[in-house]
């Protein structure tokens, strides 16, 4: 199993290197240089921001020193906040959008599996039609539409919660999190309704039931495991998924994350920035599509045996 | 003897009964599920409304009325107009037909890299397929919609670098699919059957690989098309998409969210008509996995 | 009184093109301590009457009408699903046909083996492991506590069965239903199940519901045999009497078509049409060291104008053999000629030209034939390529193959998902005519079929051979029809051949013990051949 995580890391760095070059290089090939906008600044004083950010080394020593970087875990200072690191505003904007991200995975996968279990049970029922129905509204309805109709009718026609911040007022982490969380869920109900329609129809579930267990038994311990299967590998996409849902959540909800810096760096063409978040979040998707593969796998014994011996 | 026989068939296919293909069988379970049939009449009108839009749009898409203001649905504005007195209806049409093209032309850019390549990597096999596929895994280990963004952003927003870089993003699924398609089709023993007949590779490919093949081709086309309009309603909300003076439903919603509290049918009617469409291409899509009776979701 | 006792059961499936009566008017009984088989083929209602007895058929859309099932003071059918499953798994058990898919691939054996001595008895995790593990150990499973703690992927089809058989007799059952539990293992392996399985029956005084398609292989073992078709009970009665006067047509037909016999073979030597030499298949599986040697340095002649058997169990290398002369699997070492020709490097048209004189007929007919293709396409896609006809002539020569492989006329413009699996074989067969071959692959033709259809089909391959004058590599797990069909046999085993000769040698003085034990395997000593 050691040998299967080292053999996926192999992998996954290769991956995170294409990034880091594809993003650098781009973000260097963006028309105009960072300080082109500044009104009149004196050729002495672009010199030197250009040498304090070492605009005016050779591009491949700027990759090289890029690199260098890095490795120390070292983003780089931010064009447009002089005197804040990439680091900084990363770290104080990585807690919130964590937060936010969990309980929106927490939401997808309470309600989704339970929906989607359900759904499974009885196929082509009322009780498999009406969540069923709901999930197709939550794959249709994008968290940018859902957002703002969430805020219009609990928060501004009803007033019961409030519609923007995080933290501040009590309450206000319900509606961010239902939106960033809801499509999600509806991916989960159906990729679990699939998963388990496809294991409950499996022979050794009539084995179970002619052993004479109990009926959830029979699902809860026989088929949830090989039907949720499929939900453990949507993690990793759903992830990556999440933190892009995250620049528009935040957007909308005015929420302090790393989303919302992303897309003001976005606009304010705040280069530095837009290459340390595109690296650090590439980075943290990758890892954890690394983390949902090994438990997927993990989760099937046959696999697990191939894997633990030896990476066959 | 042969005059005999030939005398014998004579009307062969005359006096056959006629059998019904797959496709027939399937074309009648579609029709049969009404929630995919209501999708498909409504794409299908959405897809007309669009074509037409320049002749029947009730106003010119540039028009202002300034002095009207944003005002709520009447009889001459039948969903109201924007605060710049543009009549919201207008603006959806010319809108959806941003949307709808991008929608169509990414994926018709994913469909035909992704095809081609997860053909040739499954039919050729080997070293070759095993070069192709770690590409595609490579590449599917990249966090497009981060890369996206960035590339909106450095190189500008311009329509037609978007199509590129969503049909980039969606070829890598449709090359998998194509490709563990052809993988199991080369190992049917009707394919087998075919090369122990001598038939060509080409042949083979299309007279027997291609055809089965198409059932989840289009089943996953038609499901790409909603997350194509997503990623780039997605794009335009940011302001990172579609750049006035043309305009998206994302961008309309954009918009729209900006002012819903004073005049919601800005937000309302843009998000109806991208919801509807998502709808009826996501019923569709369902009917259509159903009635073509592909298993499996993606790999 | 009977253990069992079915009286008039009736069940039916409703679905939307309408209502199917799957099992009509049903009796039979299981006595104590005796074996019951129902026989039937596939449709004939055989399975779902037993699973009816236990609720264990989907519903909807299955649905159950009527009839009684006595079960001591009980009737099955009128209990609630909570009292039908304190019987589950205690007082009557199952056992199914797929060992391979019948364990739960997530759980360890051991799990699955206690579960119903937890639910039925309550016992704690530690007694009924000691109770679960003495069992592994009689039902001929050799290293039991290790066994407890693996998982099923780890074990052959053969080992499984054992283990699903263990799990049914855990908690000493008064009556174990078996749907056909050997039909998916290889001879020797069902050989030895079919002896456990009496066995057990015998120490332990249960009573068996034996299904099965198969009369030779309850034959042996059953006290009382039950014959469905259709969905009817069309005979009953004891072995003896079943097999030496059958009463009913259908009985008759079975009986029949259990091949038999061996064909007058010719004995004198013929040339050879192809010579095989120190023929090599390996496969070289990505990330493995070791080759997979599926065909290990194999030399025979096929003469012309003969059947020669290929006879091997599941593994043998049988099926990559005749894959390797028709150029379907790799040649990695060795020699086909054929009349005279090297195969192995033939490329392009030269290769295509051969193809024309040799074909091959598949296994299964639901998967060998393209399912977006009609009758007429699939006939005339051989005729055009290799110009036996032209376009002006296609259809007559259409309609003679159809003929020939005794299928309707009418029938050209259908797909083949409108056909019985024994009419797609035929239209497969008519594929492998149309360009006139001299020599033909036939891979398992039957074994996907049921045994009526088996006999039709075979006798159709012998008539056709006849008439086309057709030399045939008859590939085939199933020593009886082997034995039916061919003039001389090869019988391998891992790859290499272990045996070969006349049918009749072969058959009456087998001189390796691979190959006896092949022989001791077939079922049916009890039905005097």
């Amino acid at each position: 199993m050691l040998r299967f995580i080292l053999s996926r890391l192999l992998q996954a760095i290769p991956v995170i290197f294409i990034v880091i070059t594809a993003t650098f290089f781009l973000v260097r090939a963006a028309p105009g240089g960072p300080f082109d906008a500044e009104k009149v600044v004196l050729p002495e004083v672009k010199r030197a921001l250009e040498a304090q950010y070492r605009l005016d080394l050779p591009l491949h020593e700027q990759y090289f020193a890029y690199l260098g970087d890095l490795a120390q875990g070292e983003l780089g200072p931010s064009f447009k906040y002089p005197g804040r690191s990439v680091n900084e505003i990363l770290f104080s904007g990585l807690p919130v959008t964590a937060e936010l991200g969990l309980y929106a995975l927490l939401i997808a996968l309470l309600i989704g599996v339970t929906a989607g279990v359900f759904a499974s049970l009885k196929p082509n029922t009322r009780q498999d039609y009406i969540p069923m129905s709901l999930a197709m509204i939550g794959i249709c309805m994008p968290s940018f539409l859902l957002g703002p109709l969430l805020v219009l009718v609990f928060g501004i026609y009803l007033e019961w919660l409030p519609i923007s911040g995080w933290g501040a007022i009590p309450g206000d982490k319900v509606l961010p999190s239902i939106t960033l969380g809801a499509a999600y869920a509806a991916y989960v109900a159906r990729l679990s309704r699939a998963g388990m329609l496809e294991i409950l129809s499996q022979d050794y579930i009539r084995t179970a039931r002619a052993k004479g267990l109990p009926e959830w038994l029979v699902v809860v311990k026989h088929a949830l495991r090989g039907g949720l299967i499929p939900v453990v590998a949507f993690l990793g996409p759903a992830f990556a998924g999440l933190l892009a849902g995250s620049f528009v959540v935040e957007t909308i909800f005015q929420i302090p994350g790393l989303g919302r810096f992303y897309v003001q760096a976005a606009f304010n063409r705040d280069y530095t920035m837009i290459l340390g978040t595109t690296v650090f979040l590439s980075s943290l998707i990758v890892l954890f599509n690394l983390v949902s593969d090994v438990a997927a796998a993990w989760l099937n014994p046959r696999l697990r045996s191939q894997i633990s011996g030896g990476g066959k | 003897m042969s005059s005999q026989v030939s005398t014998d068939s004579q009307g062969l296919l005359d006096e056959a009964e006629q059998g019904a293909s797959l496709w027939q069988d399937a074309w009648i379970r579609l029709r049969r599920n009404r929630m995919a049939v209501a999708g498909g009449v409504t794409l299908l009108l959405f897809i007309i409304l669009a074509i037409l839009t320049p002749w029947i749009a009730p106003y010119n898409y540039e028009a202002q009325d300034l002095d009207l203001g944003a005002s709520a649905p009447s009889a001459a504005h039948w969903l109201g107009t924007d605060v710049f007195g543009r009549d919201v209806l207008t603006q959806i049409m010319y809108g959806g037909r941003v949307s709808l093209a991008v929608g169509f032309i990414a994926t018709a850019v994913a469909l035909l890299i992704g095809v081609t390549w997860g053909a040739v990597a499954g039919y050729v096999g080997g070293r070759v397929d095993a070069v192709m596929m770690r590409m595609v895994d490579i590449l599917y280990a990249l966090p497009f919609m981060i890369f996206i963004v960035l590339l909106m952003v450095v190189f500008g927003r311009n329509v037609l670098l978007l199509f590129l870089a969503i049909g980039a993003v969606e070829w890598l699924t449709m090359a998998r699919i194509m490709r563990s398609q052809v993988q199991s089709l080369r190992q049917q023993e009707f394919v087998e059957a075919a090369i122990s007949l001598g038939l060509s590779p080409t042949a083979i490919i299309r007279k027997h690989v291609v055809p089965n093949a198409l059932g989840p081709i289009i089943v996953y086309t038609t499901l790409t098309i909603p997350s194509v309009m997503l990623l780039e309603a997605f794009l335009s909300f940011l302001g990172l998409g579609i750049q006035p003076p043309q305009t998206s439903w994302g961008l309309l919603i954009s918009y729209g969210a900006e002012t819903m509290e004073e005049y919601p049918w800005l937000l309302i009617f843009p998000g109806l008509a991208l919801t509807t469409t998502l709808f009826s291409l996501n019923f569709l899509g369902d009917g259509l996995r159903d009635a073509l009776d592909v298993r499996g979701s993606k790999d | 009184m009977s253990l069992l006792r079915v009286e008039n059961l009736e069940v039916s499936f409703v679905t939307r093109n309408g209502t199917h009566q799957a099992v009509k008017q049903v009796n039979f009984a299981v006595e104590e301590k005796q074996i019951t088989a129902i026989i039937g083929e596939s449709g004939s209602g055989k399975s779902v009457s037993c699973y009816a007895l236990l609720g264990l058929i989907p519903s909807p859309p299955g649905r159950i009408d009527g009839g009684a099932a006595h079960f001591g003071e009980r009737d099955l059918l009128k209990l609630t699903e909570d009292e039908l499953r304190e019987i589950r798994g205690s007082e009557i058990a199952m056992i199914f046909q797929d060992p391979m898919t019948c364990l739960n691939p997530y759980l360890t054996i051991g799990e699955q083996l206690i579960e119903p001595l937890r639910i039925h008895k309550g016992m704690s995790r530690a007694e009924a492991k000691i109770r679960a593990v003495e069992l592994l150990d009689e039902v001929g499973i050799r290293s039991p506590e290790q066994t407890f703690s693996s998982f099923p992927h780890e074990f052959s089809g053969g080992m499984r069965q054992r283990v699903m058989i263990a799990m049914a007799l855990i908690n000493e059952p008064r009556l174990l239903i078996a749907d056909e539990p050997t039909t998916a293992l290889d001879v020797t392996i069902q050989a030895q199940i079919l002896r456990l399985i009496a066995d057990l029956q015998k120490h332990r005084d249960i009573g068996v519901l034996f299904i099965s398609h198969d009369l030779a292989v309850v034959a042996d073992i059953a006290d009382h045999i039950v014959v469905m078709e259709k969905g009817e009970v069309v005979e009953a009665g004891q072995p003896n009497i079943i097999f030496n006067n059958p009463q009913h047509p259908y009985t008759r037909k079975l009986l029949a078509a259990i091949p038999s016999g061996e064909r007058e073979q010719q004995s004198a030597a013929r040339e050879a049409l192809i010579k095989v030499r120190d023929l090599r298949t390996w496969f070289y599986p990505v990330g493995q060291d070791a080759p997979v040697k599926a065909v290990d340095d194999v030399s025979f002649d096929i003469e012309r104008g003969e059947v020669l058997g290929l006879v091997g169990e599941s593994g043998s290398g049988k099926s990559t053999l005749g894959r390797s002369i028709m150029r379907l699997a790799p040649i990695t070492g060795g020699s086909i000629t054929f009349d005279g020709t090297d195969l192995s490097g033939l490329q392009g048209s030269n290769l295509k030209q051969f193809r024309r004189r040799m074909q091959m007929i598949f296994q299964d007919p639901f998967a060998s034939l393209n399912p977006r293709m009609t009758v007429y396409d699939t006939l005339a896609e051989p005729l055009l390529l290799h110009g036996v006809c032209t376009r002006g002539n296609l259809d007559s020569h259409i309609a003679r193959l159809m003929d020939d492989v005794g299928l309707a006329r009418s029938f050209i413009r259908k797909y083949p998902h409108e056909f019985s699996g024994g009419q797609r074989q035929r239209i497969a067969i008519g594929r492998a005519l149309a360009t006139q071959p001299e020599f033909i692959v036939a891979d398992e033709p039957v074994s996907a079929l049921d045994v009526t259809i088996q006999a039709q089909i075979l006798d159709l391959l012998l008539a056709l051979g006849k008439e086309h004058q057709l030399t045939m590599l008859f590939v085939s797990h199933d020593m009886a029809v082997i034995r039916h069909i061919a003039d001389r046999v090869l019988v391998m085993y891992q790859g290499k051949l272990v045996e070969s000769g006349l049918v009749k040698q072969v058959f009456d003085a087998p001189e390796q013990p691979y190959t006896q034990s092949l022989l001791a395997s077939i079922p049916g000593a009890a039905l005097t051949l």
